[in-house]
C-alpha cells in the first residue's frame, strides 16, 4: 500500500541515518505525510520514534537522508526556521516553559513576524475555545499547571505556529483516561482544521482511531506499514512488533 | 601499533633528551637561556596538565603554586646561610604543599566553572597578600638573592654556571616527566581520567572520588611548585608578578596549544608560546600578545586537541 | 559601662556614613558590570572574561568621543552602542562556533580576547592613564566632606539602567524569548525563536552595560589599559557571592561587598581592603556555595 496517492506529501523523509555519538539510532528511516494526514508510528521504547521527530524538527542532523518539507529540502536545518516554516513540536515530557505564564508560552509562538495583531487575537481565541481551562489559567506560570494542563498547553503553544504539521511525542503518557479522550478530541478538531499530524504514541487503540495510516518502527527503521483500518489491536503484526 | 608505539616513543625521546643535553654547548647563551625557560614553564604546564587534561578540572590557580614555590625557595636562599640548594627546594615544595592544600579543600566542593573562578581569586588572594605584606616578601619589589651552589653531598659541590644549570633543571624536569609519565598511566592515574570522562559514573563504582581530586591538586600544586623553585634558582629573584593570575592563564595557553592530556603537549606549547613571543617581540616590541592572542583564540575554535592532538591526527592518516 | 561609652564615641560615625555612601556609589557601578556579567552567564552559559576589557573599551570610547564632541552624554551613548556592537560582533566569531563545546573553551576564548583586547589598548592608546571630564561638577556637603553630585548620580543612573533591563526582561516581546531561551533552549527553537540570535543579543547588551559603566565611572579614575582587569575579578567574585545567573543576587552581593570594603578602608589600605571581598567569597564557598542571597534550594 503507497502512500503516493496523494499528490506530494507534505513531509517525505527518505532513508535516514541518525547517531547519538556512536549509537547507530536511525538506521534507514522512510516515511511520508499527506496534508491534513494524521498518520502514526508505534514501537516499543526505544527503537528510535523520538529521534525521528527530533530529526524532522531539525533538533538533531541526520548523517545520511534527506527530508522534504513542502517540496524543500530540509535536513540540516535548525530548528528555528522550521518553526517559521510551519513545523509544530510538542515533545514527550511536554517541556513547557515552566517559569513563564500561560499567556508569555503561547507568546513565544505567537509573537511571529507578519502576524498581524487581529490575526493574534484570533490565533487565541481559538485555543482557548479547544482549551477553556488555560483562558482561566493565563497569568499563572507554567510549572503550576497540572500533567495534563501542560500537556493541553504544550499542544496549544505549538498551535500558535500556525503549523502544517504537528510533531506529537506521547500527548497521552501518564494521562488519565478522561484526558486521553480530550486528547483524541483534539486530534480530531486539528485534523479537521486541516493539520497534519505525525503521532507518535504507546497507546495502540487510540493511534488506531485516530490515523489514517500507521507505520511500525522496530530498531532504527519502519517495518511495517498499513492503513489504520486494515488494523486491529490483536493482531500479529502488532504483537511481533509491539509485544501487546 | 600497540607493540610498536612504546619503541617509537623511547627512541624519539632519546632523541629530544640528546638534543636538549647537547644545547647548551652549542647554543648561544640567549638560546641556552631560553631551553631552559622553556623547560621550566614546561613543568609548571604539565603539572597544570594533570588537573585540566587528566581530571577535568581547569584550574587558573597554578600561578599561586609557582610564586609560593619560587618565595619558598627565596625563603630558604635568604634565610639560611650558606645558600642550599636542596634547602630552597625543600622550602619551596612545603610551601606549594600548603596552598595545595587549601586550594584542594575547595575543590572538592566545587565543580567546573566555580572552581576555575575560585582557584582564579585565590592566586589574586596570595597575589594581593604577598604584595601588600611588604616586610615579608618584598612587597612590589620582590627578593633577590644569590644562586646557590650545585651541591651532590658529600661528592660535589660548584657554583652553576649556565650550563650545569641547564642540565640540573633538565634532569629535574625529565625526571618530573618520567614520574608524571608513570602515574599517569597507573589505576591511579586510570581512575582520573574516569572522573573526567564521567564523575557521578565513576562515583557510583565505588571510587571516593573526593580522595582522587584532593592527591590530584596535591600533585599538580608540587610539580608546580618545584617549577617556581627552579626558576627562583635560574633568575634569581621572586616578584609578585608571578602570582599574578595572568601566569595562570599563559599556563593554561600552554596547556591548550600544545594538547591537553598528553603531559608532553604542555611542554611543547610552552615552547611554542615562548618562541612565537620571541618572535613577534621583534616585530611588534610589547605588543606581541595582539597576535599571539589571536592565533591562540583561533586554536581554541579551531584545533583544539593542540598541536600534539593535530600531530597525531596528522601522523596517523 | 565607662567601656560600653568609650567604644560607641569612639566609632566615627561622620566616617561611616560617608563610606556608607561611597559603598553604595560603588556597589551600584559593581552591579552593572556584574549584572552583564551574571546575565552572560545565565543565559548563555559564558564566562566570559573579556568582560573587564569591554567596560575599558567603553571608557576609551568615551574618552575618544568627549574629545570630539565635548559632550559627556553622546560619548555615554556612542560609547555604549559602540562596545555592544563590537560584542556582538565578538560573539558571533568567536563564541558562536564554540556553542555547544566544553564550556572551558569559551572561557579559554574570552581569556584569549581579554588579552588582545587589553594589548590592543595598550598599543592604540599608550600606558599613560587618560581623564573624562564630570559632566557637571558641583557637591554638597556631607559631614567635612564636599560630596559632589556627580557621584550619587552614577549610583543612580546605573540603577535605573538595571531596572529598565529587568523591566524589558519581564513584559518586552524579546524579553519573553530571552527568558524562555534561558529556560529551555531546545524547546525555545522549537517555537521558532533563533537561539543563535538571542545569545549574540544578550552578549552586546552585557557589553553595553559594562561599557557604559566604563563611562561612567572614568570620571572617578584614570582610564587606562589595566583598569578591566580589578573590575573583572570583583565582578566575578560577585556573581559567585550573588549566585550565577542570579541579577537580583548580584546588585544585592555588589553592594553588600562595596559596603564592606568601604568600612574596611576606614581602618586599612584600599590595597588591603580588597581583601574584604576575598574573605567573603571564601566564606560563601565554604557555607552557601549556592550564593548568599540565594534561597536555599530545597
Amino acid at each position: 500500500m503507497s502512500a503516493a496517492d496523494t499528490p506530494e506529501p507534505l513531509v517525505s523523509v527518505e532513508d535516514i541515518h541518525t547517531y547519538y555519538g556512536k549509537s547507530h539510532i536511525l538506521d534507514g528511516v522512510s516515511l511520508r505525510v499527506g496534508a491534513g494526514e494524521v498518520v502514526g508510528l508505534l514501537g516499543r521504547n526505544g527503537v528510535g520514534k523520538s529521534t525521528t521527530l527530533k530529526t524532522i524538527m531539525g533538533l538533531v542532523s541526520p548523517e545520511r537522508g534527506r527530508i522534504v518539507f513542502a517540496g524543500k529540502s530540509i535536513e540540516g536545518l535548525p530548528a528555528h526556521q522550521l518553526a517559521r516554516l510551519g513545523i509544530g513540536y510538542v515533545p514527550e515530557d511536554r517541556r513547557i516553559f515552566r517559569l513563564l505564564t500561560v499567556m508569555e508560552n503561547l507568546r513565544t509562538g505567537l509573537d511571529r513576524h507578519g502576524v498581524t495583531e487581529a490575526r493574534k487575537r484570533e490565533l487565541l481565541d481559538k485555543v482557548f475555545a479547544y482549551f477553556p481551562v488555560l483562558a482561566e489559567r493565563r497569568n499563572q506560570a507554567g510549572g503550576t499547571l497540572s500533567g495534563g494542563e501542560q500537556q493541553m498547553l504544550a499542544i496549544a503553544r505549538a498551535m500558535m505556529l500556525e503549523p502544517k504539521i504537528i510533531l506529537l511525542d506521547e500527548p497521552t503518557e501518564g494521562l488519565m483516561p478522561r484526558m486521553v479522550s480530550q486528547i483524541r478530541q483534539i486530534i480530531d478538531a486539528l485534523h479537521r482544521d486541516g493539520v497534519a499530524i505525525l503521532l507518535v504514541e504507546q497507546n495502540v487503540p487510540l493511534t488506531l482511531e485516530a490515523s489514517a495510516r500507521v507505520y511500525i518502527m522496530e530498531k532504527g527503521a519502519v517495518r511495517h506499514h498499513a492503513a489504520a483500518s486494515d488494523l486491529k489491536v490483536g493482531d500479529a503484526v502488532i504483537q511481533q512488533y509491539l509485544g501487546v | 601499533m600497540s607493540k610498536r608505539y612504546p619503541l617509537v616513543f623511547w627512541t624519539g625521546f632519546a632523541v629530544v633528551m640528546a638534543l636538549l643535553i647537547v644545547a647548551p654547548l652549542v647554543l648561544p647563551e640567549f638560546w641556552r637561556r631560553f631551553v631552559t625557560e622553556i623547560l621550566i614553564w614546561g613543568l609548571l604546564a604539565m603539572s597544570s596538565d594533570i588537573l585540566i587534561g587528566y581530571t577535568g578540572m581547569v584550574s587558573f590557580g597554578h600561578s599561586a603554586f609557582f610564586g609560593l614555590g619560587m618565595y619558598g625557595a627565596a625563603a630558604a636562599l635568604l634565610t639560611v646561610k650558606p645558600p642550599n640548594l636542596w634547602l630552597a627546594i625543600a622550602y619551596g615544595l612545603v610551601g606549594a604543599a600548603g596552598v595545595a592544600l587549601f586550594v584542594a579543600y575547595f575543590s572538592t566542593r566545587l565543580r567546573d566553572i566555580y572552581f576555575a573562578i575560585t582557584t582564579l581569586i585565590f592566586s589574586q588572594i596570595f597575589y594581593v597578600i604577598i604584595f601588600t605584606w611588604t616586610e615579608v616578601t618584598g612587597g612590589e619589589n620582590g627578593l633577590t638573592f644569590s644562586r646557590p651552589r650545585l651541591t651532590i653531598p658529600g661528592l660535589y659541590s660548584e657554583p652553576f654556571d649556565s650550563t650545569t644549570l641547564h642540565w640540573f633543571v633538565l634532569a629535574v624536569v625529565t625526571a618530573s616527566y618520567l614520574v608524571l609519565r608513570r602515574i599517569t598511566r597507573s589505576p591511579f592515574g586510570m581512575v582520573l581520567q574516569s572522573i573526567r570522562e564521567n564523575e557521578p559514573r565513576t562515583r557510583a563504582i565505588g571510587y571516593a572520588v573526593e580522595r582522587y581530586k584532593i592527591v590530584a591538586v596535591m600533585l599538580s600544586g608540587l610539580f608546580a611548585g618545584l617549577a617556581g623553585v627552579l626558576y627562583a634558582i635560574q633568575n634569581r629573584f621572586a616578584a609578585p608578578d608571578f602570582v599574578y593570575f595572568l601566569v595562570s592563564g599563559e599556563t593554561v595557553i600552554f596547556n591548550v596549544m600544545g594538547g591537553i592530556g598528553t603531559l608532553v603537549g604542555p611542554i611543547v606549547g610552552a615552547g611554542f608560546f615562548l618562541l612565537l613571543r620571541e618572535t613577534f617581540s621583534r616585530f611588534f616590541t610589547e605588543y606581541y600578545l595582539i597576535p599571539v592572542g589571536i592565533i591562540f583564540i583561533a586554536m581554541v575554535i579551531f584545533m583544539p586537541q593542540g598541536l600534539l592532538g593535530f600531530a597525531r591526527r596528522w601522523l596517523n592518516r | 559601662m565607662d567601656a560600653v561609652v568609650a567604644f560607641l564615641e569612639a566609632i566615627p560615625y561622620d566616617q561611616i556614613l560617608i563610606q556608607t555612601v561611597n559603598g553604595i556609589v560603588t556597589g551600584m557601578i559593581l552591579a552593572l558590570v556584574a549584572s552583564g556579567l551574571t546575565l552572560i552567564f545565565g543565559i548563555m552559559d559564558v564566562v566570559n572574561f573579556a568582560h573587564g576589557e569591554l567596560f575599558m573599551l567603553g571608557a576609551y570610547m568615551g574618552v575618544i568621543v568627549l574629545a570630539n564632541t565635548g559632550s559627556f552624554w553622546v560619548a555615554l551613548l556612542l560609547a555604549t552602542i559602540t562596545v555592544a556592537l563590537i560584542g556582538a560582533a565578538l560573539q558571533v566569531t568567536t563564541l558562536r562556533p564554540l556553542i555547544g563545546r566544553d564550556p572551558l573553551t569559551t572561557i579559554l576564548a574570552t581569556f584569549g580576547i581579554s588579552l588582545v583586547l587589553q594589548n590592543y589598548a595598550l598599543w592604540a592608546f599608550g600606558p599613560v592613564a587618560r581623564k573624562i571630564q564630570e559632566p557637571f561638577t558641583g557637591h554638597f556637603t556631607l559631614f567635612y566632606l564636599e560630596y559632589p553630585w556627580y557621584r550619587l548620580f552614577i549610583a543612580g543612573l546605573s540603577a535605573a539602567i538595571i531596572g529598565a533591563f529587568w523591566l524589558f526582561l519581564k513584559y518586552g516581546k524579546y524579553g519573553i524569548w530571552i527568558r524562555a531561551t534561558t529556560q529551555d533552549r531546545v524547546m525555545a527553537q522549537a517555537m521558532g525563536i533563533p537561539v543563535p540570535w538571542v545569545y549574540t543579543f544578550v552578549f552586546a547588551i552585557g557589553a553595553g552595560m559594562a561599557a557604559a559603566s566604563g563611562v561612567l565611572f572614568g570620571p572617578l579614575v584614570g582610564v587606562n589599559h589595566t583598569m578591566g582587569l580589578d573590575w573583572v575579578l570583583k565582578a566575578f567574585i560577585v556573581v559567585v557571592v550573588g549566585g550565577m545567573g542570579n541579577l537580583g543576587g548580584s546588585i544585592a552581593a555588589s553592594i553588600f561587598i562595596s559596603l564592606l570594603e568601604a568600612y574596611a578602608s576606614i581602618w586599612v589600605s584600599p590595597a588591603q581592603a580588597v581583601i574584604v571581598s576575598f574573605v567573603v567569597l571564601v566564606l560563601t564557598l565554604l557555607f552557601r556555595p549556592t550564593g548568599l542571597f540565594v534561597p536555599t534550594p530545597k
